[in-house]
């Protein structure tokens, strides 16, 4: 009963959706207060009624109910607990249901969260939710049901695929969901706005949280399945522009150009139809990903042709809301007024030079990614598009971004002082070019590395000039700089994190070219030296668990002869899906990382291994980590922005360090 | 029950439409949130200055900014909020119909109302009558893996899995049988026939070392014979096939339920193989001698067949070998001849009917 209640939930939930689509819709375009007052109580209703749904999936795979055909197909009865609650949304089902919990979960809170908002804003963002829930919801009921019943159920599961049975299937899917579908919100306030003809001046206000939340989630999901790529797939690396990825990165990118232009939009009234699209291109992309990857198009365009129900499906909502979204834009953004002049050089024109920059890096990924699948549907013709052509274009845009980043934290609104900001900047540069020539002499070639470190050191120095100068004043102590300090906008304090952020994950990038990589056969008893560290290996060494059987590779790493940490590479054999999966054993030294794995043992008994020291590689994950924690101190900050062309330097005394406009 | 959790659901849904409609609170102007943005816009600047964020000059030209703006909107704004009975009440109507029945609706396709939770552990502990097949076999499964010598165990499940499509499993519970109390005819056969089914029709090696034990066993049983026949036709030895489906269809007992199985078979073989010892010769022999010695083995076939026309297996012979020489004229004859022979025998017309049919002979 509590799995066919989960199943009615849903179908209710759809219904529910619809009313939320359409009701409103017409209450807000007619300004009907009763009419527009339903969306935010069915929105949380909705909410509900999914997540008892996806409780009822999840107590299905937790019990192994097996008359599901998704827990058969997803679960096996011995696997370890997490992975039974993780393997709900480790399929194409499950996932999607994931999906749309996540989506109603932004509905629900943006009901709850709005009530100062125009009222018919607040209804016709929620009916626009409302199209997409339902879009959604109708895939998941008609093409894709995690509900499916067996009559005859069997008494085991075909258990989840073993490179799924791991922690980072718990955390990153519903990571990158949160992100995605986060986008969903700015796509429906941008949509409403033009729905309702006019954007407030609080529109960006009412946006930021949503765009901040959506920004957080997604970097720290790409991060989550890089690592979790980086110490699973076994040769130790860490981003391949794959499609999926590139699909999780263009909407990252193109978030990112939004909080920038949002911001502007918000201190300065300027920016408005640009923020609106690139609202609108934002959740696209995510829909586009969403498209790739449950479609089937990837594995071969042909092999989605085949069996085109879900694949044709999605292409229709992407079709129908990319589509319909760009035509209210192109029919609209015209009336809408745009307000706010500034000068090029000015915080706002480095937004510009930002957004620019963004969405060029965004439309190399765009072609990068669709351009082989193109051209197999067309000419049949199957190429891949690798590192090299992403690092060729890709790559030498975000130089002009790096160096452009401190620039623009350190311009006023309106009218900037280049200038200024470049002499503020000499420190940051001194440093950059300081730490790039102590790499060059200590850790040598590739050139590209060394100056890939400095541009970073540069970058994250650069990020807290700002707020230093802010929080020094010459012949003030140590407390007063303090007291400063806590004083300042937390949004201050975000952007720096955030920007250093980027420094520390292009530090950590800069430093793979000084990575050492061995593959030997390794028995026990062997010493191998690695850069600095001397690895011994112990022993090799069988052992159980509960749904394999693994043999494990007792290793040492030393420092000349201390003891530094023991790691465990091992392999494992699941007997269900007849798979063997490696482990990597991964030690973090100092930012750096030691990561051995092994593969199958040879008829003489020895077991080939790749042994990696990565020097400062943890940064690339720490980096965004900090971007997500400035991206987080900066959604705390809940006070409204102000433009000002110019900053007080010194209580209560006219500015002096800033010379005037 | 169940029913009754849905419908309180669904009022649930429909309350979440209802209340607000039902409710009249007044909504939130653009221009009050407008206001209220700027004019906490304004407070927010009265702060920065006492906290030293900004100075008062910069404070007053934010301030005037603001100002400005809220003046702009203040001018732009457009109609007020309206409240209309007749769109509340339609509205309403259209909710009631909407939600219950698409939920109702969609739900009777895709859901199984019906279809009882079934975890794992309760399915295994269910009491043996309520026990579904596949938790019974588990737990017996379960049973024999602690006590692999308990051939009752085996005994159990050997024909619940030929049931429910696990034949591999079958057979070696069969084998496990043989191994515990002995072979017999009877379970030689079960197991031949499990590895049948599990090879998808084929006789494996192993199959066909089954029938042979259960056809030692007990040389009048039926089903090994006809398997062993089986396994002769796949290996491309037709003859023996002929031979064993022949002898089995001789002592056939009347009305035995498979022999017409047998005949089908033994028809389907048809001329395809030479079938004795004078057939052999005649495959021996060089094209143009083979042609002329069939033709003298149907010619003398067709006299005996005229002279005693009680032998049906010869008759069917003689129409499909006009068929082969093209001669379709003196097989319709002979057809006709074989009719007239049978009109008592409703089994042998039969048989020369489905014939007929198979070469395109006309009735």
């Amino acid at each position: 009963m509590i799995v066919e209640t989960g199943h009615y939930a849903l179908v209710l939930a759809l219904a529910l959706s619809l009313v939320q689509a359409l009701i409103p819709l017409y209450g807000g375009l007619r300004r009907d207060e009763s009419l527009m007052a339903i969306a935010p109580p069915v929105a949380v209703v909705q909410f509900l009624l999914i997540a008892a749904s996806f409780a009822a999936l999840s107590w299905a795979h937790i019990v192994s109910d097996f008359s599901l055909l998704n827990v058969v197909e997803n679960s096996h009865s011995t696997k370890p607990m997490i992975y039974k609650i993780s393997g709900v949304w480790g399929n194409h089902e499950g996932s999607m249901l994931l999906w749309v919990l996540i989506l109603s979960l932004f509905g629900g809170l943006m009901a709850i969260f709005s009530r100062g908002m125009p009222s018919d804003l607040r209804a016709l963002t929620l009916s626009v939710q409302g199209w997409i829930g339902a879009a959604f919801l109708l895939f998941i009921l008609l093409t894709s049901n995690p509900f499916a019943r067996l009559a005859r159920p069997p008494i085991e599961g075909q258990d989840l695929n073993p490179i799924l049975q791991d922690p980072g299937l718990a955390i990153h899917p519903p990571l990158l969901y949160l992100g995605y579908v986060g986008f969903s919100m700015t796509f429906s306030f941008a949509t409403a706005a033009l729905l309702a003809g006019r954007i407030d001046a609080s529109w960006a206000r009412f946006v930021r949280p949503w765009t901040l939340v959506a920004w957080i989630f997604l970097t720290l999901g790409i991060a989550m399945g890089s690592y979790w790529a980086y110490y699973t797939l076994g040769w130790g690396g860490f981003w391949f522009w794959d499609p999926v990825e590139n699909s999780s990165l263009m909407p990252w990118i193109a978030g990112t150009a939004l909080l920038h232009s949002a911001a502007v939009m918000e201190k300065r009234d300027a920016l408005k139809v640009w923020t609106i699209f690139l609202a609108i291109l934002a959740f696209s992309l995510s829909l586009l990903g969403t498209f790739l990857v449950r479609s089937g198009v990837l594995t071969s365009v042909h092999a989605f042709a085949t069996d085109p129900t879900r694949g044709v499906f999605i292409l229709l909502i992407l079709v129908f809301f990319i589509g319909g979204s760009l035509a209210l834009f192109a029919f609209r953004a015209s009336s809408l007024k745009t307000g706010g002049i500034f000068a090029p050089i000015s915080r706002e024109g480095t937004m510009v030079l930002n957004n620019l920059l963004l969405t060029t890096s965004c439309a190399t990924v765009f072609v990068g990614t669709l351009y082989p699948l193109a051209l197999e549907a067309v000419a049949d013709e199957k190429i891949s598009v690798g590192p090299p052509f992403f690092n060729m274009t890709f790559g030498p845009l975000f130089i002009p971004i790096f160096l452009a980043m401190p620039i623009g934290q350190l311009l006023s609104w309106k009218r900037g002082d280049l200038l200024g900001a470049v002499q503020r900047l000499m420190w940051a540069a001194a440093i950059g070019v300081g730490g790039g020539l102590v790499f060059a002499l200590s850790k040598g070639e590739p050139v590209l590395s060394v100056l890939a470190a400095g541009l970073a050191l540069y970058v994250i120095v650069g990020s807290f000039v700002d707020v230093m100068g802010r929080v020094f004043v010459r012949g003030a102590g140590f407390k007063i700089a303090l007291s400063r300090a806590v004083g300042l906008p937390r949004s201050a304090w975000g952007t720096s994190l955030a920007h250093a952020g980027v420094g520390l994950t292009l530090l950590g990038l800069a430093a793979t070219g000084w990575g050492i990589e061995k593959i030997q056969a390794v028995r026990p008893g062997d010493e191998i030296e690695l850069g600095p560290w001397r690895l011994v290996i112990r022993s090799f060494e069988p052992r159980d668990g509960s749904n394999y059987k693994a043999l494990v590779v007792h290793t040492e790493i030393r420092d000349g002869n201390r003891l530094v940490d023991t790691i465990e590479p091992s392999r494992r054999q699941f007997s269900t899906r007849q798979m063997t999966t490696s482990e990597a054993g991964i030690s973090t030294l100092s930012f750096g990382q030691v990561y051995v794995t092994v593969a199958e043992q040879n008829p003489d008994g020895s077991l080939d291994a790749r042994l990696y020291w990565k020097p400062l590689v943890s940064l690339i994950w720490l980096g965004a980590l900090v971007m997500s924690l400035g991206g987080a101190l900066s959604l705390s900050d809940r006070r409204l922005r102000i433009g000002v062309a110019r900053r007080a330097r010194k209580t209560g005394t006219p500015p002096a360090a800033v010379p005037a406009e | 029950m169940i029913w009754l959790v849905f419908a309180f659901l669904t009022v649930l849904a429909l309350a979440s439409i209802l209340w607000p409609l039902l409710r009249a609170k007044p909504g939130v102007q653009p221009v009050e949130s407008e206001v209220a943005f700027f004019s906490a816009q304004a407070e927010e600047i009265s702060r920065d200055v006492e906290r030293g964020l900004m100075t008062a000059e910069d404070a007053a030209l934010a301030k005037a900014e603001a100002a400005r703006r809220l003046i702009h909107v203040a001018e732009a704004e457009g109609p007020g909020l309206a409240r209309s009975h007749a769109a509340r009440v339609a509205a309403a109507i259209l909710s009631l119909m909407i939600v219950p029945g698409v939920a109702f609706g969609i739900y009777v396709l895709v859901g199984n109302p019906g279809v009882p939770d079934q975890p794992l552990l309760a399915r295994l502990n269910a009491s043996p009558e309520k026990m579904d097949v596949n938790a019974a076999l588990a737990q017996i499964e379960r049973h024999l893996a602690q006590n692999p010598d308990d051939a009752r165990g085996y005994e159990l499940v050997a024909p619940v899995y030929m049931r429910v499509g696990r034949p591999a499993d079958a057979a070696r519970a069969m084998a496990s049988i043989i191994r515990l109390t002995g072979g017999s005819a009877e379970k030689y056969d079960a197991m031949g026939q499990a590895l049948v089914y599990a090879a998808n029709g084929k006789v494996t090696a192993e199959a066909e070392q089954a029938f042979r034990q259960a056809a030692a066993a007990a040389p009048d049983m039926a089903q090994p014979q006809f398997y062993l026949g089986i396994a002769a036709e796949q290996r491309g030895d037709s003859e023996t096939a002929r031979s064993v489906w022949t002898r089995l269809l001789a002592s056939a007992p009347p009305n035995a339920p498979w022999a017409e199985m047998v005949r089908s078979r033994l028809a389907a073989l048809g001329g395809a193989g030479p079938n004795s010892d004078a057939g052999r010769a005649v495959a021996a022999l060089p094209a143009e001698q083979q042609q002329a010695a069939i033709r003298n083995m149907v010619e003398g076939l067709a006299a005996r067949l005229s002279q005693n026309g009680h032998d049906l297996e010869g008759w069917l012979r003689l129409v499909r070998a006009f068929t082969v020489l093209n001669e379709k004229d003196r097989a319709a004859v002979a057809l006709a001849d074989a009719r007239r022979n049978f009109a008592s025998d409703p089994a042998g017309l039969a048989q020369l009917d489905a014939l007929a049919r198979e070469l395109g002979l006309g009735g």
